[in-house]
């Protein structure tokens, strides 16, 4: 079921010095999208015309069938937002914050509470949501944004930047819990990083736009398709140096064409035994098989295609 | 402490949707208007927010305790005429300073709080409006303030009733001061307010309220004292113009056939004339909707950036 949340025509905003966002054309469909883009590159711009928050200066775009110039306040009503920046108060508690917040959303004084209650578990928030939020981590902070743009059970999450500041669990429990808002709650989400590397296995699709034009809109699937070689990874198992070095040895040996990139070996398939023979040449060696996985495109690669080798302004994780 | 993954999470009882009600504009403005009135005595907040309010809503109630206990036991006796010891139109200048120091300390909790830890992208993101927030915002401080000083001049009014003083009088003199403080509570708000919401850094705006309320009380009461030393008797009347409580004083006494009263120079003004006391309701009105107007143009700003 192809559903498009969101559809841009040549959505331009332009302020008096710079074009935020280019004649963009796109349409995005159910599920969870990634909003990628360097800093800069119009991601914000986009989700305020998206909000209906700012006119646009050309061009038009629909956000669940509304009309983002007209029916600004419809839009705000069906849809959640988290923003990039910090903006819990630092002395109320996330329980009374987010009850307040979910009253402004317009749910009643009780389906408020029992909602806030719901979605501070579902965030992973427990006895620490009666404290003053002043005192928390960013991690914390950051699931309460989330939880405060999930408690009225939208149609539809702009998630800005939400995995930043986190370190690499957190990123990583952030990232698993965007993939449930879809997969579990059915909340569709439009996500934005200028990290490439971490939308690759949360979205379903991918837009990429730099300096507020569309580089490449497509699904995820036909991003990172597999391909037929695989990634290898040996330790040695008294830690010495050197381990890379003999199973690269070992597997020339073999009917096998390894290529050795610093620590990783990569290996063509041929044919169905190629894992075997992967697996019994390292064994023989008696060093520690780590990592065998097929290696996929990364969207690293397609982003610098789609800059042509003009360099790259997007960090890739 | 770690995430509810599908297979790890015992306590993941599934996501519930919810059908329930969804309410309007109207809803989620109350719901900004009550959050603004609960703050503002400290409701909801910790210890540190209760002290001041509490503190001042004491001092507001305090004279008009003593005033009622005095008067009931003064004229307890039946052969002496009861009277008010303090007029109702004149307790609320006596105490002027708590309403200030209320509106200091009370408006940047309701207005720049949100600037400042940019919390109102949360807000205009939701179905709100900056009219919405801008007039939930100053109702709810509005309603405060006036809680604080109605509360004294109620307290003062049933005491004067208990020691049999001329109930109908006596009962219009209260709406009129009333209606006059209401008058003068949505000056405060508004000028705190508007002041707050250009100082996100609370403790200038608390700082700024107050030298601006202050300052023009004593600006204005001092050319009044000249104006009546000085001019014509009017000439006062007419200097009441540069600061909201003057302007109140003013108008109340324009409205309801009282007289003015200066607390720096103990002096009665004159009642204003038709043309002094149209012009400074004028003014007041001028300074509440100019005011209003002013945060609804400063809000929209920050909700299209």
């Amino acid at each position: 079921m192809i559903v498009s949340t969101i559809s841009t025509e040549n959505l331009t905003k332009r302020y008096s010095r710079v074009t935020a966002l280019d004649s963009l054309t796109v349409e995005v469909p159910e599920g969870v999208c990634g909003l990628v883009g360097a800093n800069g590159a119009g991601k914000s711009t986009l989700i305020k015309l998206l909000l209906g928050l700012l006119p646009p200066s050309a061009g038009g775009a629909h956000v669940l069938g509304h009309d983002v110039a007209t029916e600004g306040e419809s839009i705000r009503r069906l849809i959640g937002y988290m923003p990039e920046h910090d903006c819990l108060p630092p002395d109320v508690s996330a329980a009374e914050f987010v009850v307040h917040m979910a009253k402004v959303a317009g749910l009643p004084t009780d389906a408020a509470r029992r909602r806030t209650a719901d979605t501070l578990r579902h965030v992973g928030m427990f006895e620490e949501r009666y404290r003053p939020m002043g005192g928390y981590s960013t991690g914390m902070k950051q699931r309460v944004k989330l939880a405060q743009a999930l408690v009225h059970d939208p149609k539809l999450v702009f998630l800005d930047e939400p995995t930043n500041g986190l370190d690499p669990q957190g990123r990583d429990e952030m990232l698993d819990l965007i993939r449930r808002v879809y997969k579990k709650f059915g909340i569709s989400v439009l996500v934005t990083s200028h990290l490439l590397g971490e939308l690759e296995r949360t979205s379903d699709h991918v837009v990429v736009i730099d300096g507020g034009r569309l580089m490449k809109s497509e699904s995820t699937k036909a991003l990172t398709s597999q391909t037929r070689t695989l990634i290898l990874e040996v330790l040695h198992p008294d830690g010495a140096d050197g381990a890379t070095e003999i199973a690269f040895e070992a597997l020339q040996k073999t009917h096998l064409s390894p290529r050795r990139v610093d620590q990783l070996l990569y290996v063509p398939v041929t044919d169905e035994t190629t894992f075997d023979l992967i697996r019994d040449t390292i064994a023989h060696t008696g060093l520690g098989l780590v990592r065998l996985q097929r290696e996929r495109h990364r969207m690293s690669e397609l982003f610098t295609d789609a800059h042509e080798g003009s360099g790259q302004h997007v960090a890739v994780d | 402490m770690s995430l509810s993954t599908d297979n790890s999470a015992i306590h993941n009882i599934g996501y519930r949707r919810y059908d329930g009600p969804r309410l309007g504009r109207r809803h989620a403005a109350k719901a900004i208007y009550g959050q603004t009135l609960r703050g503002a005595f400290g409701i909801g907040r910790g210890i540190g927010g209760k002290l001041f309010p509490w503190l001042l809503a004491s001092a507001a109630l305090f004279p008009a305790l003593v005033i009622v206990i005095v008067q009931a036991s003064v004229f307890s006796d039946p052969d002496v005429d009861p009277e008010a010891l303090v007029g109702l139109n004149h307790y609320t200048t006596f105490i002027v300073a708590v309403p200030m120091l209320f509106v200091a300390s009370q408006a940047p909790q309701a207005f720049s709080r949100d600037l400042r830890f940019h919390t109102l992208p949360l807000y205009f993101s939701r179905q709100v409006n900056h009219h919405d927030y801008t007039n939930a915002r100053l109702l709810g401080l509005w309603t405060a303030v006036s809680i604080l000083l109605l509360a004294p001049l109620t307290m003062l009014y049933l005491g004067g009733l208990a020691i049999s003083l001329p109930v109908g009088e006596w009962s219009a003199g209260f709406v009129g001061s009333a209606v006059s403080v209401l008058l003068l509570t949505a000056m405060l708000t508004v000028i705190g307010a508007l002041i707050a919401s250009i100082t996100p850094r609370r403790g200038l705006g608390v700082v700024a309220v107050i030298s601006v309320l202050l300052g023009s009380y004593t600006v204005a009461q001092f050319l009044q004292a000249m104006g009546h030393a000085f001019g014509n008797e009017q000439t006062s009347a007419w200097m009441g113009v540069f600061s909201p409580v003057s302007i109140y004083d003013g108008v109340q006494s324009f409205l309801f056939q009282g007289a003015p009263f200066n607390f720096e120079s103990f002096m009665i003004a004159p009642t204003p004339t038709p043309a002094a006391g149209i012009f400074l309701i004028l003014v007041a009105l001028g300074i509440v909707f100019g005011c209003r107007q002013l945060l609804i143009l400063r809000y929209r700003k920050v909700a299209a950036s």
